[in-house]
C-alpha cells in the first residue's frame, strides 16, 4: 500500500467516526468521497468486508473442493490414468496417476481448507460481518479499523497458504491435524519440508484473523445494540455468532501456542514434541519431548472449532427456518441455553480425539462423559427445529430448504457422534471411514448448508438482488442427495474398519471389497461439485445480472436489517437507528403475519 | 481425451440448465410471481415428501447391499464387547434416527404453504422442553454406562499370564519382538539402532540375548491373552487390528500397551471365510507416503504351534553374534553404531518388560 492510499484509507477511518458520532441526524447515506480503493479494497464498511470474506470463501471453496475431486478420482478410479492430471501437475502424478506424496498433500489441504478458510473465516466471518451491525441495530462494528485488518490477515494467510502449494517441496501433507513427528521431520514426509512452515505460518496469521474478528463481534454485540434491543431480544443468528465468537477467542490462542512449540521443533533443535526418533537412518538428538502434548494443545483449539463452524449454522437456520415457516422458532431461551451448553462444553471434551492415543483410560472414561453431554443440547435443539416447522405455513425459498437439509444431515452425523464419542465403539471406528461419514455429515454437509441458507436468504440485503430460484432448487437438491449418497455408506465402510488416508487397497485382504461403491461415491462427488460451481456461477451472475429487489423486506421477516434500505450505504440507517421494542420472533401473533421488532407493544397484545 | 468430452459435456449441460433457469425466471413474472412461487412450493412440498420414503428405502437398501461386506464375527473377547455396545448404540440410534427424519420431512410437506392456513403462535412449552432434555439425558446415561463398563473392561490390566509381545512400527514396516524362554524383554534404546539392531536393545542386558526379533508377522497364541507393547521408532503410527476391533497408537518416546485375547486361529477363519482370508495389520495413524502400504499381518495358532514355531528363531543376539564372529569388536558394544553418540545403558530409557 502506498502512502496515498494510506492517506485514503485514513479518511475512510475518519469517515466511518462522522458517521458513528451523529449516531442521530442527517443523511448517512456516505458524504464523503470514496475512491474505488477505500470502498471495495480497504473497505471499513463491515457489509463490504463481509463480502470480502464470502468472495474469498468461496474461492477457496473451490480449490478445496477440487482437491476433493482429485482424491476422488485416485480412490474411485485406482486403476485408470488421467492424462490431464499430468499435463497439469508433472511430476506429482506421472503417468496420470496421483502419486502418494500429492494424495497426501490433497487430503491435508482440503481439510485445512475447508475447515479453516472456508467454514470459519468464510462462514462466521461473512455473518458475523454483514448481521452483527445489521441486526443489532448498529452502525458498524465496534472497530471498523481492527475488522479491515481482519479480513487482510485473512488473505495474508490466504497468500502464504496458497504459495505453499507451488513450491518444489509440495504443500504440508501430514493430515489437517498436522501431527508431530510426522509433520516436524521433513526426513520423514517431503511436505513435512518448506510446506509445512508455511502451512505454520498462514495459520498463526489466520489465528490473528480470528482474534481481531471475534474480539470485535463480541464488543460489537454487547456494547453497540440499539436502544430497546436488550440481550434476549437478539435473534438467534447473533446468539450463536456471539458465542462463536467466545469459543474462537478462547481457543484459538492454545492453537497458536502449539503451532509456535511446533515451528521451534522444526527450526530451532527443541524437544517439545520429539523423542527417541530414529528416521531415515539417524536416531535425531531429541529426547524427553511428547506427541502427545501437541494433541492435547492441537484438539483444545481443533474440538471447539467444529462448533465454531457449526453454531453460526445453527443460528442462521433458527433465524430463516422461523421466517419461512411464518411461526415463531420454538423455545427461544432453550435454544439460547443450548448454545451456551454447547459452548461450555465444546471446551471440555477435546480428549474424545484420542482415546486411542495410549492416554490414561480413567481420562478417556471422563472425555467420554462430557462428550456424550453435547447431545442433550443438540436433541434439545433438533427438537426445537421440528416443532418450530410443527403447523407451520412453511414456505421452501432455497434458504429454507436448506434449512431443512441441515436439520437433517444434522441429525444423521450427530447421531453417529453419540458412537464416536463412546470410547468403546471408538476404538474400532477411530481413523476409519466412519468417522469420515460422521464428521462430514454433521459438521461439513450441515455447515454448508447452514451457510448456503445464509447466503440465499441475506444475497437480496448484500447486493440488492435475488439469486435464480430454480438455480437455487436443482443445487439444494442435487446437494442433499448427493451427500447422502457420497457419506452414508461409508460408514459401512468404517464399519468394517477401512482406514482412512489411504489411496488404494488393492494390498489389503480386509478392505478391498468396497472398490464399487467407491466409484459410485467418486462419480457423484464430481457431479455435486459440478452444481454447486453452477451455485457459484449463480452467485456472480446475479450481482451483477439477478432479478432486483424491490421491496425493503422480501421476506417478511421481523428483524432489523430489513429496515435499512435496500442497498444500504456506509452507516445503514439513513436517518436515526430505529427503536426495537419486542423480541424477533412474532410472527402469527395474534392473527398478524409478522410483527417487526421496531413496532411498539400494543396494549391489548397478547402475551407469550 | 474421454475426460476432455466429459468436461464438455459437464460445460453443455450447464448452458442449457441456465438457460432454463433464466426463462423460467422471466416466465414466473409473465405468470404472475405470486402462482409461481405457490406452484414451486408445492413441487418442494411433494419433492421433500419422495425424499424421506426414497431415502427411508435407501437406508435399508444400503444396508441390504453393504451388511454381508463389513467385517463377520469379533475374533476376540474385546472385539465381541465392542461389538455388543456397537448394536446397543445402533438400536437407540436408529430409532431416534427413523423418528426424527420422518418428523422432519413429513412436518414439512404437511405445513407447506396453504391459502387460509394460519401458522400456530407456538413460541415455548417448558414441559415439552423439559421432557427432551429429561428423555435425551436418562438415555444417554444408558450409553454413557454400558461404554464404560466395557471401556474399563478392555483397558484395565491384563492378566498375569498373558504372552507379550513388542510392536515397533516405523516407516512402513512393522517389528515383533518376543521374550525367549526367560520370559522378560530386555532393554533397548534407540540410539542402539543400527542395521542389525533393529529396534535399539542393548546388549549388556541379559534379559535382551534370547529375544526374537521379526517382522511383518506376528504370532499369537489362540484363548491365550495377549499385551502388545507398542512403540514405533520415528513417527507416531497405529496399530489396527480390525479382525479384533483393536487399535492403539505407537508414539515414539511413550510405549502404549493393549490386550485382548484371540479366539480363532488362522486357520480356523480360513475355513469360515475362504483361503484368501489372513489377520491383517493396518496402520491407522498417518503416517507419510506409504501409511496405505502399512500392512502386517498376525498369524494366531495353537500354543503347540506356537512353541515350534518360536524355537525355529533365532535371537537377534545371535544374529549380531555370528555376523561379528571374528571381528575385534566386542559384541557388548555394536561395532555398526560407531557413529552415533556413545551413550551408556545407565542413561538408556528402558521399556519396563512384564510388569
Amino acid at each position: 500500500m502506498n502512502n496515498d492510499q494510506t492517506i485514503h484509507v485514513h479518511q475512510g477511518a475518519e469517515g466511518t467516526h462522522e458517521v458513528l458520532g451523529n449516531g442521530h441526524g442527517n443523511g448517512h447515506d456516505h458524504h464523503h468521497k470514496q475512491s474505488f480503493i477505500t470502498k471495495y479494497v480497504f473497505s471499513q464498511d463491515h457489509k463490504v468486508i463481509g463480502k470480502q470474506f464470502l468472495i474469498t470463501g468461496i474461492i477457496w471453496a473451490i480449490i478445496g473442493a477440487l482437491f476433493s475431486v482429485l482424491f476422488r478420482l485416485q480412490l474411485g478410479f485406482p486403476d485408470e490414468s488421467f492424462p490431464i492430471l499430468e499435463t497439469v501437475f508433472g511430476k506429482w502424478a506421472k503417468g496420470g496417476h496421483i502419486e502418494p506424496e500429492f494424495y497426501y498433500a490433497l487430503i491435508t489441504m482440503h481439510g485445512t481448507i475447508l475447515i479453516f478458510f472456508v467454514l470459519t473465516a468464510g462462514l462466521s466471518g461473512t455473518f458475523a460481518n454483514i448481521l452483527i451491525p445489521l441486526q443489532v441495530g448498529a452502525r458498524d462494528m465496534a472497530s471498523p479499523l481492527m475488522n479491515m485488518m481482519s479480513y487482510w490477515f485473512f488473505f495474508l494467510a490466504s497468500v502464504v497458504m496458497i504459495t505453499s502449494l507451488f513450491i518444489s517441496t509440495g504443500p504440508a501433507s501430514g493430515g489437517w491435524t498436522m501431527y508431530p513427528p510426522l509433520s516436524a521431520l521433513g526426513q520423514a514426509n517431503i511436505g513435512s519440508k518448506l510446506g509445512t512452515d508455511l502451512w505454520l505460518v498462514s495459520m498463526a496469521l489466520f489465528v490473528v484473523q480470528g482474534l481481531l474478528g471475534n474480539l470485535n463481534y463480541i464488543t460489537t454485540i454487547l456494547n453497540m445494540r440499539t436502544k430497546g434491543m436488550s440481550m434476549t431480544r437478539m435473534p438467534l443468528t447473533i446468539w450463536s455468532l456471539f458465542f462463536t465468537a467466545i469459543l474462537g477467542v478462547l481457543s484459538f490462542p492454545v492453537l497458536l501456542s502449539g503451532f509456535i512449540l511446533l515451528l521451534f521443533d522444526r527450526n530451532l533443535g527443541t524437544s517439545f514434541y520429539l523423542s527417541d526418533i530414529y528416521v531415515a537412518g539417524q536416531a535425531l538428538p531429541n529426547e524427553g519431548g511428547s506427541p502427545i502434548l501437541y494433541q492435547h494443545l492441537f484438539w483444545f483449539l481443533g474440538h471447539p472449532e467444529v462448533y465454531i463452524v457449526i453454531l453460526p449454522a445453527m443460528g442462521i437456520v433458527s433465524e430463516v427456518m422461523s421466517v419461512n415457516s411464518r411461526k415463531p422458532i420454538f423455545g427461544y431461551m432453550a435454544m439460547v441455553g443450548s448454545l451456551f451448553a454447547i459452548c461450555i462444553l465444546a471446551l471440555l471434551v477435546w480428549a474424545h480425539h484420542m482415546f486411542v492415543s495410549g492416554m490414561n483410560p480413567f481420562l478417556g472414561s471422563v472425555f467420554v462423559l462430557l462428550t456424550l453431554l453435547i447431545a442433550i443440547p443438540s436433541a434439545i435443539k433438533v427438537f426445537n427445529w421440528l416443532t418450530t416447522i410443527w403447523r407451520g405455513n412453511i414456505r421452501f425459498t432455497p434458504a429454507m430448504l436448506f434449512c431443512l437439509g441441515f436439520v437433517s444431515v444434522f441429525i444423521s452425523g450427530g447421531l453417529t457422534g453419540i458412537w464416536m464419542g463412546n470410547s468403546t465403539i471408538d476404538i474400532h471406528i477411530h481413523d476409519t471411514y466412519f468417522i469420515i461419514a460422521h464428521f462430514h455429515l454433521v459438521m461439513g454437509v450441515a455447515a454448508f448448508f447452514g451457510m448456503f441458507a445464509g447466503v440465499y436468504h441475506w444475497f437480496p440485503k448484500m447486493f440488492g438482488r435475488y439469486l435464480n430460484n430454480t438455480l437455487g432448487y436443482i443445487h439444494f437438491w442435487v446437494s442433499m442427495v448427493g451427500a447422502y449418497l457420497i457419506f452414508w455408506p461409508m460408514h459401512y465402510m468404517g464399519l468394517a474398519g477401512v482406514p482412512r488416508r489411504y489411496l488404494d487397497f488393492t494390498l489389503w485382504k480386509s478392505f478391498n471389497q468396497f472398490a464399487d461403491l467407491n466409484k459410485m461415491i467418486s462419480v457423484v462427488t464430481i457431479i455435486v461439485f459440478a452444481v454447486n460451481l453452477m451455485f457459484v456461477f449463480n452467485f456472480f451472475y446475479s450481482i451483477f445480472k439477478g432479478r432486483k429487489v424491490r421491496t425493503l423486506n422480501p421476506w417478511g421477516a421481523t428483524t432489523l436489517e430489513w429496515t435499512t434500505p435496500i442497498n444500504p450505504g456506509h452507516g445503514n440507517w439513513v436517518g436515526e437507528i430505529p427503536e426495537v421494542h419486542r423480541w424477533p420472533y412474532d410472527y402469527a401473533k395474534d392473527g398478524r403475519d409478522f410483527i417487526p421488532q421496531t413496532e411498539p407493544l400494543n396494549p391489548n397484545e397478547s402475551k407469550h | 481425451m474421454s475426460s476432455i468430452w466429459i468436461i464438455v459435456a459437464f460445460i453443455l449441460g450447464f448452458l442449457i440448465v441456465f438457460q432454463i433457469a433464466k426463462a423460467s425466471e422471466y416466465v414466473a413474472i409473465l405468470h404472475g410471481e405470486e402462482k409461481t412461487r405457490r406452484d414451486s412450493n408445492r413441487v418442494n412440498g411433494f419433492m421433500l415428501l419422495i425424499f424421506l420414503v426414497a431415502g427411508l428405502f435407501g437406508v435399508w437398501y444400503c444396508n441390504h447391499a453393504l451388511k454381508d461386506r463389513i467385517l463377520g464375527e469379533a475374533a476376540s473377547n474385546h472385539g465381541e464387547k465392542v461389538d455388543t455396545m456397537l448394536y446397543i448404540t445402533l438400536a437407540i440410534t436408529a430409532v431416534v434416527f427413523v423418528i426424527t427424519q420422518i418428523a422432519l420431512f413429513w412436518f414439512a410437506y404437511k405445513y407447506q404453504e396453504k391459502e387460509g392456513r394460519k401458522a400456530f403462535y407456538y413460541p415455548h412449552n417448558n414441559k415439552l422442553e423439559l421432557i427432551w432434555t429429561v428423555i435425551p439425558a436418562i438415555t444417554l446415561t444408558v450409553l454413557i454406562g454400558f461404554g464404560l463398563y466395557y471401556w474399563y473392561a478392555i483397558t484395565g490390566e491384563a492378566p498375569k499370564n498373558a504372552q507379550v509381545v513388542e510392536v515397533t512400527g516405523s516407516q512402513f514396516k512393522w517389528e515383533f519382538r518376543y521374550p525367549g524362554a526367560d520370559g522378560q524383554l530386555g532393554k533397548k534404546y534407540y540410539r542402539e539402532i543400527s542395521a542389525n539392531n533393529p529396534l535399539g536393545q542393548i546388549w549388556t542386558d541379559p534379559a535382551n540375548h534370547d529375544d526374537v526379533v521379526g517382522s511383518q508377522e506376528m504370532h499369537l497364541v489362540v484363548n491365550k491373552p495377549v499385551k502388545l507393547i507398542i512403540g514405533s521408532k520415528d513417527v507416531i503410527h497405529d496399530v489396527g487390528l480390525v479382525h479384533f476391533r483393536m487399535k492403539m497408537d505407537a508414539v515414539p518416546g511413550q510405549p502404549t500397551t493393549m490386550w485382548f485375547t484371540p479366539k480363532f486361529t488362522t486357520r480356523e477363519m480360513k475355513q469360515k471365510y475362504g483361503d484368501d482370508f489372513e489377520y491383517e495389520i493396518s496402520c491407522d495413524q498417518m503416517c507419510g507416503r506409504g501409511h496405505f502400504s502399512m500392512r502386517g499381518t498376525v498369524v494366531v495358532e495353537s500354543q503347540a504351534e506356537f512353541n515350534i514355531w518360536l524355537k525355529k528363531q533365532k535371537s537377534q543376539y545371535a544374529t549380531v553374534m555370528e555376523a561379528e564372529k571374528g571381528a575385534p569388536a566386542s559384541p557388548a558394544k555394536p561395532a555398526a553404531d560407531s557413529t552415533k553418540n556413545k551413550t551408556t545403558a545407565l542413561n538408556a530409557v528402558p521399556v519396563k518388560s512384564i510388569q
